[in-house]
């Protein structure tokens, strides 16, 4: 008799890598209820800035003095601010330049940080041990401080957002590949690899980048939410996005001077900041657990 | 012993030293514009003659080898010699040390506070597992990494000096003038500072106080027969207190950032205060003199933990 063949119908390809990793995605939705509050949210979010704008009868720049300072109604839910502008559109337009920022500053550390490991723990030696004290010296920064100092020499523009934000992540892509082709590098299949003729390159990428993909998943979405929220602190301390960009961050640091007589201002855009914060650190703390189940934070075992 | 850890514990330190000020050193050149006409105060269309510009240039010492420059920068900066403010035209040092009164009160005010909520928190949290206490722990841990610190600083000055009117909202009051004046305004922005390290210092005294009750020597004091509340409150909490020294020594960094924010939203006239107002003066000689403070508190403190840790440990000074 002949056997079925269970789908998909191949075990290799990114076809099925792309399968199996969505079938864990949605797994991990049904049986913790942070992965699944997390996913549900960034959806709503990334829903949010690709089409939320056009359902907004109004635009983000135009001032309209006649409904100025005035608090949530019908018409403007969060309210408007001093010139008149609707402050739930603009805070629709944030969320575009938050997930942008973030992305790109999520995308620097990976870039920089993700070869540099890679590089350092195939040439080893006194370059590893240079390389990795380096690192050291990076992580004893405040990130924040860093990046504020940064952008403040440097001048801000978008590039250097991402840079100064990415920077003080950069070690800790570095460890993750260095150790995980530390593990993997002896290990039989990418012997197998190599005695088959794989160059070094192709070894790396198509052996032993995919079974370290897990890690590297989980620090890029914590980073996520680090990487909103420096951003937002940079902005709030008028040293990252200044207008006309519209930032959370820069919205409540604008609205910190009407805070007595129009306090709407300041709360929309933090909750809206503490929103997006919340679902990455879900998402991320969710899956860190399922690698790694020590960290876990609930549902906890006791007397195993 | 404990000195020949000690002593390895600070030659491990030198590349670290020698990285971070390097650190600083080259992105204190990523400057735009030239150092010279900075010192010098040089303005668009008023030109600095050739002598001037090159007895400045001079002075500065920046006709050396790069570095040349770093390691003279790096002997004078050991010496406590971080040069002089371009703003106040004393040395860098002497401004930071002045603003460093107040923020050591709210650095430790809100350590201690972070402390005393988490320890108990964290222990109850683990010994009532999975119930509702639990999920009320986790739920603050969960806010208080998620919610952005100057929202949070802004939303207590709302709520309570705003609406309430109980404290005032921002500044700070010398406590040798009055005290009452000075718990006031350090409450709030002490508050927000313990509530943030507290999330994160909570998650691992629960995490760790959970691994300790399984252990063995937990099993032991249970069998000899002493209560479950002096297994648990001494023996246990004991233990697991050295992770809770180790946790807030990591923080350190992170708390030089987040004491940064909270002292700008209250206006709060401590270092990271200083810190941005520098930034927008544009006196980057005590830019670099804080943000080199603040890495080398970091570090200090966590040498100081690692001894504490061999001290109070024996087995650490033998790996």
């Amino acid at each position: 008799m002949e056997l079925q063949a269970p789908y998909p119908p191949t075990t290799s390809g990114p076809g099925y890598r792309l399968w199996r990793a969505s079938g864990r995605a949605v797994s991990a939705t049904r049986n913790d209820p942070r992965a699944a509050v997390g996913v549900t949210l960034l959806l709503l979010y990334i829903l949010i800035a690709l089409v939320g704008a056009s359902f907004s009868p109004y635009d983000t720049t135009t001032p309209n003095i006649k409904v100025r300072m005035q608090g949530p109604s019908w018409e403007h839910p969060f309210g408007t601010d001093r010139i008149g502008r609707d402050v739930a559109t603009r805070i629709i337009a944030g969320s575009r330049v938050s997930l942008h920022v973030a992305a790109g500053a999520v995308i620097v550390a990976l870039l920089l940080g993700a070869p540099l490991g890679a590089l350092s723990s195939y040439v080893g030696g006194a370059f590893d041990a240079l390389v990795q004290r380096v690192m050291e010296g990076i992580m004893a920064f405040p990130s924040l401080v860093l990046a504020l100092a940064l952008v403040a020499l440097a001048g801000p523009s978008i590039p250097m957002l991402w840079f100064a934000i990415a920077f003080s992540s950069i070690p800790r892509y570095a460890r993750i590949v260095r150790s995980g082709v530390l593990t993997h590098k002896e290990r039989e299949y990418v012997e197998a690899a190599r005695a088959m003729g794989q160059r070094p390159m192709g070894v790396l990428l198509k052996q032993i980048l995919p079974n370290i993909m897990a890690p590297i998943a989980v620090q890029i979405t914590l980073d996520f939410a680090r990487a909103i929220g420096v951003e937002a602190a940079l902005s709030y301390l008028g040293l990252g996005l200044s207008v006309p960009y519209i930032s959370w961050g820069l919205m409540v640091r604008e609205a910190q001077d009407f805070l007595e007589v129009a306090p709407w201002l300041a709360v929309f855009p933090g909750i809206a900041l503490a929103g997006v914060i919340l679902g990455f650190t879900l998402l991320g703390d969710s899956l860190r657990d399922r690698m790694d189940p020590r960290t876990r934070l609930p549902l906890n075992r006791r007397g195993q | 012993m404990l000195i020949k850890y000690v002593a390895m514990r600070l030659v491990q330190l030198v590349p670290m030293v020698l990285v971070v000020t390097m650190v600083v050193f080259f992105v204190m050149r990523i400057i735009p514009g030239d150092p010279v006409l900075v010192m010098l105060g040089a303005v668009e269309g008023a030109p600095i003659s050739q002598d001037v510009y090159d007895a400045m240039r001079l002075r500065l010492g920046l006709d050396r080898p790069l570095i040349v420059q770093y390691l003279d920068w790096l002997w004078e900066m050991l010496r406590g010699n971080l040069g002089d403010s371009i703003t106040y035209r004393t040395p860098a040092l002497d401004v930071i040390l002045q603003r460093l009164v107040p923020t050591a009160y709210l650095m430790v005010g809100g350590v201690i506070m972070a402390v005393a909520i988490a320890v108990p928190g964290g222990v109850l949290a683990a010994i009532h597992n999975n119930t509702k206490w639990d999920h009320f722990a986790t739920g603050f841990v969960i806010l208080g990494i998620t919610v952005p610190t100057f929202w949070l600083a802004l939303v207590a000055i709302l709520v309570f000096a705003v609406y309430l009117g109980w404290l005032p909202a921002i500044g700070y009051a010398p406590p040798q003038k009055d005290i009452v004046a000075f718990l006031r305004h350090l409450i709030l922005p002490m508050t927000v500072v313990a509530l943030n390290v507290a999330a994160t210092v909570l998650r691992f005294q629960r995490q760790d106080f959970l691994e300790q009750m399984n252990l063995d020597y937990v099993r032991t004091a249970r069998a000899k027969g002493l209560s479950e509340r002096l297994v648990l409150w001494k023996h246990v909490l004991r233990n697991s207190l050295m992770t809770t020294v180790t946790v807030v020594g990591l923080q350190m960094a992170y708390l030089s950032g987040l004491v940064t924010v909270v002292e700008n939203v209250f206006n709060y006239p401590g270092i990271g205060f200083l810190l941005l107002n520098s930034i927008h003066t544009r006196d980057f000689v005590v830019v670099q003199g804080v943000v080199l403070f603040m890495v080398f508190l970091a570090i200090g403190v966590n040498l100081v933990v690692d001894i504490l840790y061999a001290v109070l440990d024996p087995r650490v000074r033998y790996k």
